[in-house]
């Protein structure tokens, strides 16, 4: 993209990253209860079948996700 | 003088152990699986404490945090915050699963700060010695400022240190991990005053969210909305920073205590497990191998012990009318309480199958990844991945299936998958279809693997299935709420099942079934009995006379004559009426008025079917004590002088059942959960309309 940003949704398979920045409000209080905080380490496991939703390894657990959840999750690698 | 009872309430992250935990302190059985929200409600039980006391053990769904996001979280933050209540706990045993212990510390923190008495137990212990984990656990109990105890909630390990620690006072924490902001400190300060608030972080959460606590009067609401207005504390940013803040205590703590970290072994073989169990083709080729493997073994495993109880019952049967002495108590007992209940017993086997599969499921972690496949689809449908769970318990039985609905925290979403669960064949259904089938479709195999009548019944379930998502859609369209909806859901790892949890489901739950079942049924067999053997009038003291009139020119075997008074007698009387008179609305369905006796005494609970044909049918035929299917099998329509139950009569008779809610359970509990009539009443009259007009269809096509 373009202005270079990038989010969970955009990861594959065995990618792991950085989370940078949680962009929704009311989720980002969600997400950071289950452990998904700035700065902390996270990795792509895979996808269900149809594509969504997906599941992530965080804060040593896995978690899984929609697309659109994944989707206000920025990262950095 | 009567010791003040200790009270105890086991919190903590959904899937730590909770209920393991409080199954070893009080030896009961609640219900517990490897998936996030199992418990829905609060229970209690008892346990001796090492000091002779007896101490209350409370079980409570699981919570992430204190800000509840679902109802069933609810109840634990009200039970938590209430501090006034009679129901505080003394003592909060906070439960965490160790392996996962960064997460866990968040809620743990949270309760540290509320000032509760507060115990850590970490559980799991022997997945961290596997996973090769090690903490210093007295440097983690000096740095909380409270108890710490290892346990293992599987084998009771550790247990008994719990209640020894328990027994000795427990005092709150002396550390405050939170402090409250600055930007809420005068308003915290003028709560605590005014209310009579003990403690900063419970006047913090009351000024955060007032809304989601219910014990608040109306007036203390307005209150602390005045509050909030003077000292300008806008809820909302602080909730993330809150989080923040505490994660950051956390990560220190971890890094302080954490001898040797986890290695990576235990989470990928899960994954290892999940690139099958969720693969593109495989996954939903596996899953509906897991379904159609549970239907095939209901009808092929079953049928020995079944045969042999149905052999069983109907010589009991023969055995009470040859020594007991003749008589109306004899007949009613022969005629209406055994076979009545021997139709019941005769599922013992079919259902005790249905729930290890379903026990097999909960217990190996595979449930959720169930939810993570069928997300997608099920929102196209109005509902969520999370609905899957009670619509698959739902063929058990609707009535934990449809409490099992509090965990989805959209309420459109709970309310449809309120709404359609019913339509998913229970195990109460089981007999009417097992029966039924037995009749119309032939027991062949079809390309030397498929047992016909085990392809039959897995259609009624899919039929089932179809209209719960067909009903679902219908409904997302006429409810015209628009509301977020979410995912964010824990996939547990893989776990081998505890056998011992899979065996006490199996009895505990057929128990329930046998006796609530046996309970109506032999209520409803003595009623029947009556009405079917007494009746207005003199035609029954004179049945005989009468019959003998009608049937003058024709020449009849004594046999023969006993059978036409008995019909005669069973025509007249009470019940006899009854079903006449309905008659007329059923007749399009192809159904008689005996078939209408059924119905009715059906609608309470839909298992009575089995018993009041088996009361009906015997009534009367003295001679040859055969079983109910034989007996059904051998029923004469005199319109046509065929069998009475053809298939055009069975099909309309399984699509019928397959549809009503014929079940006053369940309408009770949609009451509760929905807090009112409405929908449980909409619930009935679609479901109604959908059996009669569905089975008007099959009859009137197939015939
Ligand atoms: N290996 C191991 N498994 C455990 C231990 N404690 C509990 N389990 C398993 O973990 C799963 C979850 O246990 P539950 O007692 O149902 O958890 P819960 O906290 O009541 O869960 P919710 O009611 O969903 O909040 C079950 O499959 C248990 O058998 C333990 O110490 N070791
Ligand atoms: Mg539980």
């Amino acid at each position: 993209m373009a202005n270079g940003r990038r989010s969970v949704a955009q990861m594959k398979p065995g990618e792991v990253a950085i989370i940078s920045e949680l962009e929704d409000d009311i989720l980002s209080v969600k997400l950071m209860e289950m452990g998904c905080l700035p700065g902390a380490t996270i990795r792509f496991n895979f996808s269900a079948p149809l594509g969504d939703p997906v599941c992530i390894s965080v804060s040593g657990y896995e978690l899984s996700l929609r697309l659109e959840e994944a989707s206000t999750i920025s990262i950095l690698n | 003088m009567q010791e003040k009872q200790l009270k105890i309430a086991l919190v903590g992250n959904p899937n730590s152990g909770k209920s393991s935990l409080f199954n070893i302190l009080t030896g009961l059985n609640q219900k517990t699986g490897n998936f996030p929200g199992v418990t829905v409600e609060k229970r209690t039980g008892f346990s001796k404490m090492p000091d002779q006391t007896t101490a209350q053990f409370i079980d409570l769904p699981g919570i992430y945090s204190l800000y509840p996001r679902s109802l069933d979280e609810q109840i634990v933050s009200e039970i938590l915050l209430h501090h006034k209540s009679p129901d505080c706990p003394d003592v909060v045993v906070v439960i965490v699963d160790a392996t996962n212990l960064k997460r866990s510390l968040l809620l743990v923190t949270q309760i540290i700060d509320l000032g509760l008495p507060t115990v850590l137990a970490m559980n799991m212990m022997d997945l961290v010695a596997k996973a090769g984990i090690s903490f210093n656990l007295i440097a983690l109990s000096e740095k909380l400022g409270i108890p710490v105890v290892p346990i293992n909630a599987r084998t009771g390990m550790g247990v008994d240190q719990l209640k020894k620690v328990l027994s000795q006072e427990v005092s709150p924490s002396t550390k405050v991990i939170f402090p409250v902001f600055d930007e809420a400190k005068s308003g915290v300060e003028e709560l605590r005053n005014e209310l009579g608030i003990d403690n900063n972080y419970e006047a913090y959460q009351f000024l955060q969210q007032p809304t989601s606590l219910s014990f608040l009067k109306a007036q203390e609401r307005i209150f602390i909305d005045q509050v909030k207005e003077k000292h300008k504390f806008f809820p909302g940013k602080f909730h993330g920073a809150e989080t923040v803040q505490r994660y950051g205590f956390i990560q220190n703590l971890l890094d302080e205590v954490t001898l040797e970290p986890a290695n990576e072994n235990r989470t990928s073989q899960s994954t290892r497990f999940d690139k099958i169990l969720t693969h593109r083709i495989w996954g939903y080729a596996i899953f509906f191998g897991v379904l159609f493997l549970i239907f095939q073994s209901i009808f092929a495993w079953a049928t020995v012990p079944m045969d042999f109880i149905d052999g069983l019952f109907a010589s009991l049967s023969n055995y009470l009318n040859d020594v007991l002495p003749e008589g109306p108590l004899t007949s009613m007992l022969a005629q209406g309480v055994v076979p009545g209940l021997g139709g019941i017993a005769i599922f013992i086997p079919q259902i005790a199958i249905l729930f290890a599969f379903i026990s097999i499921l909960e217990e190996s972690g595979y449930m959720s990844r169930v939810v993570f496949l069928m997300d997608k689809i099920m929102r196209k449908f109005g509902l969520n991945g999370k609905s899957v769970v009670p619509l698959i318990s739902g063929v058990a039985c609707a009535i934990p299936a449809i409490m099992a609905t509090r965990t989805i925290d959209n309420w459109k979403e709970r309310t449809i998958t309120i709404l359609v669960t019913p339509l998913m064949s229970c195990s109460a259904r089981l007999p009417v279809f097992t029966i039924l089938i037995a009749l119309i479709v032939p027991d062949k195999m079809v390309w030397h693997f498929f047992n016909l009548q085990g392809l039959a019944l897995m259609g009624l379930y899919l039929l089932g299935f179809a209209a719960a998502l067909i009903s679902a859609i219908i409904i997302k369209l006429l409810i015209n709420v628009n509301e977020r909806s979410y995912l964010i859901m824990e996939l547990p790892t893989y776990r081998w099942p505890k056998w011992s949890n899979v065996g006490y489901t199996i009895v505990d739950k057929t128990k329930a079934f046998v006796f609530e079942a046996g309970k109506i049924i032999l209520a409803i067999a003595v009623v029947l009995w009556v009405l079917a053997s007494y009746g207005p009038g003199d035609h029954m003291e004179r049945a005989e006379e009468y019959v003998l009139q009608e049937s003058e020119n024709l020449r009849l075997t004594e046999q023969g004559l006993e059978d036409r008074v008995a019909a005669y007698k069973l025509e007249h009387s009470y019940a006899g009426i009854l079903g006449k008179s309905i008659e007329p609305v059923i007749r399009p369905l192809g159904y008689d008025w005996k078939i209408g006796i059924a119905l009715v005494t059906s609608f309470a609970a839909r298992e009575v079917f089995v018993g009041t044909m088996a009361t009906i049918y015997s009534i009367g035929s003295e001679e040859d004590q055969t079983t109910i299917k034989s007996r059904m099998r051998a029923e004469i329509n005199p319109d046509t002088g065929g069998p009475r139950y053809t298939p055009a009569v069975g099909f309309s008779l399984l699509v019928f059942y397959t549809f009503a809610m014929q079940c006053m359970s369940t309408i009770a509990v949609v009451y509760r959960e929905t807090k009112g009539w409405k929908w449980p009443m909409i619930q009935l009259v679609y479901m109604t309309m959908l059996a009669y007009v569905s089975a008007f269809i099959v009859f009137q096509s197939f015939s």
